[in-house]
């Protein structure tokens, strides 16, 4: 076990001759909730898309908990426990709330059953099928979700489906969770509740998070440490009250 | 050297004719972002066209004519079948461009019977060029197929709404907020791309005089290979690869082993070039925004 | 064990209509009841065309790939399959083991290709992936086509050994009995359900951790094996294979069973594809000579229009007022509450298929949920 859940070295990536982010170097502790902040272009979803193999970043190194991982697959990145959220919503629109988590609950090996299985339904795929429907209500009901299970995905309300995303990333059952603006047209009382979740996902999923946001009062609110990253590079880092007071960060965000 | 000039200009001949198609595949998919596969039998209905017009005035009006009637049909099919589409998922649309098609093949067959039509529209004769026997219709048809595609990239280049155009396939909604009419845009894309269906209908009356209702099916089917070897959606690409498939088609034949393959072999060509190349040989790697 | 109890036997209607129905046939036939034999050539038909649009829907329905080259796989079960049959004939006859040994080996060889075609499928989508399944299917034809007169037959096509009509249509039931029972299993798992994640939404599918490249293949390899078998059947049901009859065309009959079925409605896909089977039959003696065109006419106007109306944006408040399942719904309210689905997997398979290609496609991307329609801000409150 490294000290770290989350390391990266140096991590850069450019596209044609445009270095999208360039010598980014993140330290996430355990059970940490981080946050990356940034206007605009900075470059932070880009770094979400390197740490879960969207994009293959072009320098530098990414480990996880001490293992390397760039340059993996998505789902190998997943298997290996980094799960995330997007920035618009990516639910299965065109399938139940409660089958949405268990597509998350798919690799996990206690819910095993094998193609042969599932043809010609042998008792492996009902324990299967049993299992994951349980664990998923379960899920749901964490998240106040649990009488919407049989709607349409798409039917649901937009925070609803925010908390869908999140209830379906950890049933991938991640060691890291990224959120990517997770507080994203949410009102007032609204990201009030997300706050609450997000500290309740991490005392009891013993979590690390590592998040996006624009909300000032929201990331100084949750997060532990943070990094500020303008044009692709970093800012400033470390605990949040002092980098966001970092002459440079109020400079790249108002101006002047 | 007798083999290999005329392997040339038939091959050039050819693949200006599939080329021609392809641009309007490529314009169409650039612009719409839809795939028409009723594209191939429009070219059909142009030499039908010829046929019919050519009963009442001389071979030059009657290509007018035809070509008029193709671009009407063109941005007909757009309204009727395909603008009640525009945001529905892009498979439905495929649908029904296949759908368009078929009905397109069996109007033909219900007016004209199953039984395939003589077509003589002019006769060029051959000339000796090099000390080869040349039809001079080829010549004819390379020649018509390189001025239209010389002014088509002009026009997308030069004009206002050759520049309209190229908004619209970067990117539809902006192109509205500036102002650009996008229903406008793609009945004139549809108006082109069917204009030279007709064309292309005519090269293939020079070609074998004769028409029947699946006279566009093949070539329709071949040319979209080429636009997508070239890269759907790039006007060079389908030139380019319209001229590829128009040399290898020229070279296959030849070879009496391979003859009967050649369609196996363009289309092989196809596979493995998109396995290498995804996106063709000129197409624009759109990279996904996750 | 809760969940078992509720299994929704709505699921299993097809199976026993289908299975009643080659009973009540089997057994007039057996009995030595008099079919007819043009009777018994339209049986073997509407089974064949019910393997090829469960199957092709597979990929079209669930997977939400476009696949024109359906008929490529059957045509390469035909042939793989009737020149088995032909070989087995001197030592096992024109008997049972022959047939089902040639079925099992049609389709393995199909689904092979499936494999092998489902490999691009993993770097193209949409447009892309729907002209190499053309292309594939055009070389396959081309393939056979010129193949010798010793091997495949070439132009003559390939004549396979006569199996008698009077069991031919039972095995052909019972091929749709299984092609329904492996697919609509596989459909409704965990397996089934990765598959329509890819379909929903590829991106998130594997930031679930879903091996896309597995579900994609298998969904290919399922598809293609049952096409083998439709061509298996097809073969020993004409008594001969010839290339030409496994042209585009027929890819897109099986195609337009799909759509017409419903995309991803196993039912529709049934219904549809007996009902155009009949139909191809009866106007075929119907409508003779010049006439016979109507028919592609027909069918081509029937495919616009319903396409048009079940996917224009335009018509959505009127297909949400006007629909058969609300009208069924209607018809049998008596003794279940409209409103509540009881249970989710009851939803399986009318899911709308939807490809996010515009996305795919477009530079310009829009936040996908949030549209007009939704309360974006606390509508949850």
């Amino acid at each position: 076990m490294s000290e770290f859940i989350l390391e990266t070295q140096n991590l850069g990536i450019s596209f044609g001759g445009l270095k999208a982010a360039q010598d980014v170097n993140i330290r996430i502790k355990r059970n940490q909730i981080y946050g990356l902040i940034g206007p605009n272009g900075a470059g932070k979803t880009t770094i979400f898309n390197m740490l879960t193999g969207v994009y293959k970043p072009t320098t530098g190194k990414i480990f996880l908990d001490g293992e390397r991982i760039d340059g993996f697959a998505q789902d190998k990145i997943n298997h290996m426990g980094i799960a995330r959220t997007f920035q618009n919503i990516r639910l299965f629109n065109n399938m139940s709330v409660v089958r949405n988590v268990m597509v998350g609950l798919h690799n996990l090996p206690e819910y095993k059953c094998t193609v042969w299985e599932s043809f010609f339904r042998l008792p492996g795929h009902f324990r299967a099928e049993k299992k994951m429907r349980e664990r998923a209500k379960e899920l749901l009901r964490i998240f106040g979700l649990e009488e919407e299970r049989n709607n349409l995905a798409c039917n649901l309300p937009y925070g609803k489906q925010r908390k869908l995303e999140i209830a379906r990333a950890l049933a991938t059952n991640p060691k890291l969770l990224l959120l990517d603006e997770p507080a994203a047209g949410m009102n007032p009382h609204e990201t009030e509740d997300l706050v609450k979740t997000i500290h309740f996902i991490r005392d009891n999923f013993d979590m690390t998070i590592l998040l996006i946001e624009h909300d000032m009062k929201f990331v100084a609110s949750l997060c532990d440490e943070i990094t500020v990253l303008n044009f692709g590079t970093v800012l400033a880092e470390g605990d949040t009250k002092t980098a966001l007071r970092d002459p440079e960060v109020i400079r790249a965000y108002i101006g002047g | 050297m007798e083999l290999l000039v005329s392997t040339i200009v038939n091959g050039l001949s050819i693949g200006s004719i599939y080329a021609m198609i392809a641009l309007g595949y490529t314009m169409v998919y650039g612009i719409a972002k839809m795939l028409n596969f009723a594209h191939g039998d429009v070219i059909m209905v142009g030499a039908y066209a010829i046929y019919v017009f050519l009963a009442y005035v001389n071979p030059l009006f009657a290509i007018l004519l035809a070509v008029v009637f193709c671009l009407l049909l063109g941005v007909t099919i757009e309204k009727v079948a395909y603008r009640p589409l525009r945001g529905a998922s892009p498979l439905a649309v495929l649908i029904t461009a296949i759908g368009v098609s078929y009905l397109l093949q069996s109007l033909a067959q219900i007016v004209f019977g199953s039984a395939s039509k003589m077509v003589m529209v002019y006769d060029f004769g051959a000339i000796k060029l090099f000390g080869v026997t040349l039809q001079v219709s080829t010549l004819v048809t390379l020649a018509v197929a390189v001025v239209v595609m010389i002014a088509l990239t002009l026009f997308v280049k030069l004009t206002r709404t050759g520049r309209a155009m190229i908004a619209v396939s970067e990117d539809k909604g902006a192109a509205q907020l500036m102002g650009i009419n996008v229903n406008k845009i793609i009945t004139i894309t549809f108006a082109i791309g069917s204009s030279l269906a007709a064309l292309a209908g005519l090269f293939y009356l020079l070609k074998a005089p004769s028409v029947s209702s699946t006279l566009g099916a093949m070539p329709g089917i071949k040319a979209f290979t080429a636009a997508v070897i070239g890269g759907i959606g790039s006007i060079p690409g389908a030139m380019l690869g319209g001229l590829l498939l128009g040399f290898v088609e020229c070279i296959a034949t030849k070879i009496t082993v391979i003859a009967p393959y050649t369609d196996a072999i363009e289309f092989s060509i196809l596979i493995v070039i998109l396995l290498v190349r995804p996106t063709g040989f000129l197409g624009k790697k759109r990279r996904e925004k996750v | 064990m809760k969940s078992l109890k509720r299994i929704n036997y709505s699921h299993y209607i097809n199976y026993v209509v289908i299975a009643v129905f080659t009973m009540v046939f089997s057994a007039i036939s057996l009995a030595g009841g008099r079919l007819d034999s043009s009777l018994l050539f339209l049986f073997e038909k509407m089974a064949i065309s019910i393997i090829l649009a469960v199957s092709l829907s597979v990929v079209v329905g669930f997977l939400g790939e476009l696949s024109l080259g359906h008929a490529g796989f059957m045509c390469v079960g035909a042939y793989m399959g009737g020149k088995l049959s032909v070989v087995l004939e001197p030592v096992l006859g024109n008997a049972v083991p022959n047939l089902l040994i040639s079925l099992v080996a049609g389709g393995i060889v199909a689904a092979i290709c499936g494999f092998i075609i489902g490999m691009p499928a993993l770097r193209l989508r949409g447009d892309y992936l729907a002209i190499v399944t053309l292309a594939f299917g055009e070389i396959v034809r081309s393939i056979f086509l010129n193949s010798s007169d010793e091997t495949f037959g070439g132009t003559l096509g390939l004549d396979t050994p006569r199996f008698d009509k009077k069991y031919l249509f039972i095995f052909a039931f019972l091929m749709v009995l299984l092609t329904l029972l492996i697919v609509q299993n596989f459909i409704r798992s965990k397996h089934g359900r990765a598959v329509t994640a890819i379909r929903d939404n590829e991106i998130a599918a594997r930031a679930c951790g879903i091996n896309v490249t597995k579900y994609k293949l298998l969904a290919f390899i399922i598809s293609a094996f049952f096409a083998g078998i439709a061509g298996v059947l097809y073969s020993f049901s004409n008594y001969t294979v010839q290339s030409a009859s496994f042209d585009y065309n027929y890819s897109i009959e099986i195609l337009v069973m799909v759509v017409l079925g419903g995309m991803g409605n196993i039912n529709g896909a049934i219904v549809s594809a007996t009902l155009i089977t009949f139909l191809n039959t009866k106007l075929a003696t119907v409508l003779t000579g010049d006439l016979a065109v109507l028919q592609n006419l027909i069918y081509a106007l029937i495919l616009i229009v319903i396409v048009i109306y079940n996917n224009a944006p335009a018509l959505k408040s009127f297909r949400d007022t006007h629909n058969i399942s609300l009208f069924i719904k209607k018809l049998v309210r008596s003794k279940h509450d409209p409103a509540s689905i009881k249970d989710d997997a009851a939803k399986w398979d009318v899911v709308p298929t939807k490809i996010e290609m515009n996305e795919i496609l477009s530079i310009d991307m829009k936040p996908q949920n949030l549209g007009s329609d939704k309360p974006s801000k606390g509508g949850d409150k």
